[in-house]
């Protein structure tokens, strides 16, 4: 097994991370800004992507920012927010081809590097604004992509799910961010807002590729340099209430196919000691094909396409999906809840553990060998704040025992059943 | 056993063709954790209408059934295949498009267990009334999911009214009413006539070492027995070079319209030298005007037209080769117009020098960066290898193109009669 090598180093206002690995022919640099979820800035924070992606000071335009990139044999840009439990994190990508492949070429990574300092610490403003066009347009862009959310049935049902599932807490908030809340920002409030995430936010910078490691410190700290006032985040996990029973919500949509999606709560997180377990108890309930889910819901009755679990490692969350004709709610229901008993009485073969095991255990080492995979494998340990590398995850996993996995199943709680279904079928077809 | 240097690309292929007419390749890494290995048969979708093996006669099979057999290889009398690859460690999956069926898996331990069960489990077939029925409720649930996704209807509406006659106009997974007629013996019929060896390509790429793992494949292969094949007949209808009709309308419940526009591209069989051309001259022209550093790009996206859901694919086949233009937009009707003036005003433009060499740059770090993926490499291998076409070469072939060949194709590639559109509405 080839372990992944990680130099960390702190350095002009960020973490640098080094990851040398001559698995791939390109070099990838992520640069992750973090900061807690918060209702008052997960719009701004939604849009900003979008803004800054139109191009820098030096770019002004998304045309000359992309004729820049094309000219970087096609370095790929990519700026996106995600929820990661309490956090909300801002990752710029840049992808390079590695120099080494292309004949007569030698300042390709400066070059990128010098690309994404401007794009990030450049941004194309004048008065201490964003251009009016650029913000009108992109605002647009981030409305549309608010309201098609309905359009991908999956994900909608998934959003409705955490919105009745997490009421009160931050978890709850869109990723995209809030129709109403676009409306109170302008060109000026938000580059406000963007400057002080360049103050504060906490920074993390990975570079993973063929490089000699002296040679690239020296590149990324000649290049980039940030201002840090960080604020010390509060990451805490906020307390949820404690359901008396567990809710049922049903929704209706011209649609075809219901989606069944059932929440649970897991009291149990990335940083925990149980974590490995838990995962091996997802993996056994629906984390794969040969998962009880899978196996009972689709194999034995035929009552679905897809149906599979996942978990929010950083929120404690455990989600169960499945797409059903809208007629078979109840049935469907009912088997998904016998397969969550079945898992918390510890109704689990050695078979089924082993098997299991092996199978996350290879599906850890398969995101390993793709670059984006390996980065936020090691960026999980920044948000649990907790160090547990990718190997040492993958050796806790194979230590589980059937009784740990019945063990973490005993904390687990069902919270809210959630049915999209036909605007025809009723619950009790 | 034949190997080959890409000292360009730090690449070593090693190829056999084996006895039975099985065409294998390794692609050994050993720096990699993962091996990916992907059986695949020459035969998708579109090959509804042939004579099978043993036969004289044509037939036409129920329309799905490729994609249906797919399903039901990895159910045996006594299991399903999934587990046998759960136990080994490996995640298994398999895919039907309109010309490949493919079946793979990916592992980090018991690799050559898993060759072995990928091997034999798409090598013996069982298939039961029982099964076959009970399949039809899940494939009918599946067609059901992608009747629900505007995306795929827009992206289906669009080959409809691009091809008249090419299959390439029904859907993948056929209809409920077409796959409630398959029965096991058509599933045989359709194995028996595709599976041969002969029509099947192995790739393997990873974590291995090269000459134990072919001992291994001719070892499994030569205790199997097939019968002659002679080249399978299949009927592959006249395409008109003009769309089946300009407009498709389909109305489903979406929040935003979606408009495309398709180019039909190519409805003949391309000779390699020709095929490799227009696949790298298709995807740069129409990348250089509709990227984001594109000139037409930049226009739609300042007068309004366009957002963040534009998008362009473009795909050449054997037989035949689309471009689709598109994205969400509340006015389809300027959508439309303004994306085809544009398009037939490239008859008269001409690339710069400097223009076309950029896009040589972009196109060979895109290149590079697919080769990261095992999964890319192999199937992206196969792909270009059915049309006599070596993918490790396809950085040379870029290097190799003039300003003067992008602007011959440019001055042919937009006709008017080639053009169709697909508006998905809301109710």
């Amino acid at each position: 097994m080839h372990t992944i090598q990680e130099e960390v180093k702190q350095l002009n206002g960020y973490n640098l991370h080094l990851v040398p690995n001559k698995k791939f022919k390109t070099i990838n640099i992520v640069v992750k800004f973090k900061a807690p979820l918060e209702r008052e800035t997960i719009t701004k924070r939604a849009l900003l992507p979008y803004l800054l992606q139109q191009g820098p000071n030096k770019y002004p335009s998304r045309k000359e920012l992309q004729i820049a990139l094309d000219s970087l044999y096609g370095a790929v840009l990519s700026i996106d927010g995600g929820k990661k439990g309490n956090h909300h994190i801002i990752s710029y990508r840049l992808e390079v081809a590695n120099e080494k492949f292309i004949p007569n070429e030698s300042n390709m990574v400066e070059d990128a590097f010098n690309l994404l300092n401007e794009v990030i610490f450049q941004p194309n403003v004048t008065n201490n604004a964003f251009k009016d066009a650029t913000f009108k347009r992109e605002t647009e862009t981030l409305r549309q992509k608010i309201k098609a959310v309905i359009d991908d049935k999956m994900k909608y049902a998934n959003m409705r799910l955490i919105d009745e599932m997490c009421e009160d807490e931050a978890y709850q908030l869109h990723v995209h961010g809030y129709e109403e809340d676009l409306a109170t920002l302008n060109p000026e409030l938000i580059y406000e807002y963007y400057r002080t995430i360049l103050q504060e936010d906490q920074v993390d910078v990975y570079v993973l590729g063929d490089f000699d490691l002296n040679d690239m410190e020296r590149i990324v700290s000649s290049t980039m340099k940030r201002m840090k006032k960080e604020k010390p985040t509060s990451g805490e996990e906020n307390a949820h209430t404690k359901k008396e029973e567990s809710k049922e919500i049903i929704d209706k949509q011209n649609i075809q196919q219901a989606k069944l999606h059932i929440g649970y709560r897991t009291n149990c997180r990335y940083q925990d000691k149980a974590y490995p377990a838990l995962q091996v108890f997802n993996g056994i309930l629906g984390g794969f094909p040969g998962s009880k889910l899978f196996v009972n819901v689709r194999e034995k009755n035929s009552l679905a396409y897809y149906a599979s679990s996942r978990l929010e490692s950083h929120k404690g969350l455990l989600l169960v999906f499945s797409g059903i004709a809208p007629g078979d709610y109840e049935k469907a229901r009912k088997i998904m809840e016998e397969q969550m008993e079945a898992m918390m009485k510890g109704d689990i073969s050695k078979q089924e553990l082993s098997e299991t095991k092996e199978l996350i255990v290879n599906q850890l080492l398969e995101t390993l060998d793709n670059p984006q995979g390996i980065i936020e494998m090691l960026y999980q340990q920044v948000i649990a704040d907790v160090d547990l590398s990718p190997h040492q995850l993958i050796e806790s996993i194979k230590k589980v025992s059937i009784n740990e996995v019945k063990e973490v199943g005993n904390k687990i709680e069902l919270d809210t059943v959630y049915l999209l279904t036909s605007e025809g079928g009723t619950a009790n077809e | 056993m034949s190997k080959q240097v890409y000292e360009h690309i730090e690449e070593s292929l090693y190829h056999e063709k084996l006895e039975n007419g099985l065409t294998v390749f390794l692609l050994p890494r050993p720096e990699m954790s993962k091996t990916y290995a992907i059986f695949s048969t020459n035969y998708g979708s579109m090959d509804r209408t042939f004579v099978p093996i043993g036969q004289q006669d044509k037939i036409t099979v129920p329309d799905g059934i490729a994609h249906f057999l797919e399903h039901k290889l990895f159910e045996k009398e006594d299991r399903d295949v999934f587990a046998d690859f759960g136990k080994q460690g490996a995640s298994a999956n398999a895919y039907t498009s309109f010309t490949k069926t493919a079946y793979l898996f990916s592992s980090t331990t018991n690799v050559e267990d898993n060759v072995k069960t990928l091997l034999n489990f798409v090598q013996d077939p069982y298939f039961s009334e029982n099964s076959v029925e009970k399949e039809k409720g899940i494939i009918g649930q599946e067609i059901k999911m992608y009747d629900d996704q505007p995306d795929w209807q827009s992206f289906m509406g669009t080959l409809k009214s691009l091809f008249k006659e090419t299959p390439v106009n029904i859907d993948i997974a056929g209809t409920v009413e077409s796959i409630a007629e398959i029965t096991k013996d058509d599933l045989y019929t359709c194995y028996h006539t595709f599976y041969h060896p002969e029509n099947m390509t192995f790739f393997i790429a990873g974590n291995f070492e090269p000459d134990n793992m072919l001992a291994l494949i001719r070892e499994n292969q030569a205790s199997k027995e097939f019968s002659k094949l002679e080249e399978i007949k299949r009927d592959f209808p006249n395409e008109p070079s003009a769309v089946a009709k300009s407009e498709n309308k389909i109305v489903m419940p979406v929040s935003v319209s979606k408009c495309t526009i398709g180019i039909k591209e190519s409805t003949k069989e391309l000779e390699p030298q020709e095929f490799i051309k227009r696949d790298l001259l298709q995807d740069i022209i129409l990348t250089y005007y509709f990227s984001k550093s594109g000139q037409f790009y930049e226009e739609l996206y300042q007068e309004n037209i366009i957002d963040a859901s534009f998008y362009f694919e473009t795909n050449l086949e054997k037989n035949f080769g689309y471009s689709i233009i598109g994205g969400n937009t509340d006015n389809p009707e300027l959508f439309t117009k303004k994306i085809i003036e544009l398009l037939l005003s490239t008859k008269t433009q001409q690339l710069t020098e400097d223009d076309f060499e950029r896009m040589k740059k972009k196109k060979i770090g895109q290149v590079l960066r697919s080769m990261n993926s095992l999964e890319n490499i192999a199937s992206k291998y196969i792909h270009y290898h059915h049309v006599g076409i070596d993918y490790f070469e396809l950085i040379p072939e870029i290097q190799k193109l003039t300003v003067q060949d992008a602007n011959g194709f440019l001055s042919g590639w937009i006709a008017e009669e080639r053009l169709a559109v697909c508006k998905i509405v809301p109710e």
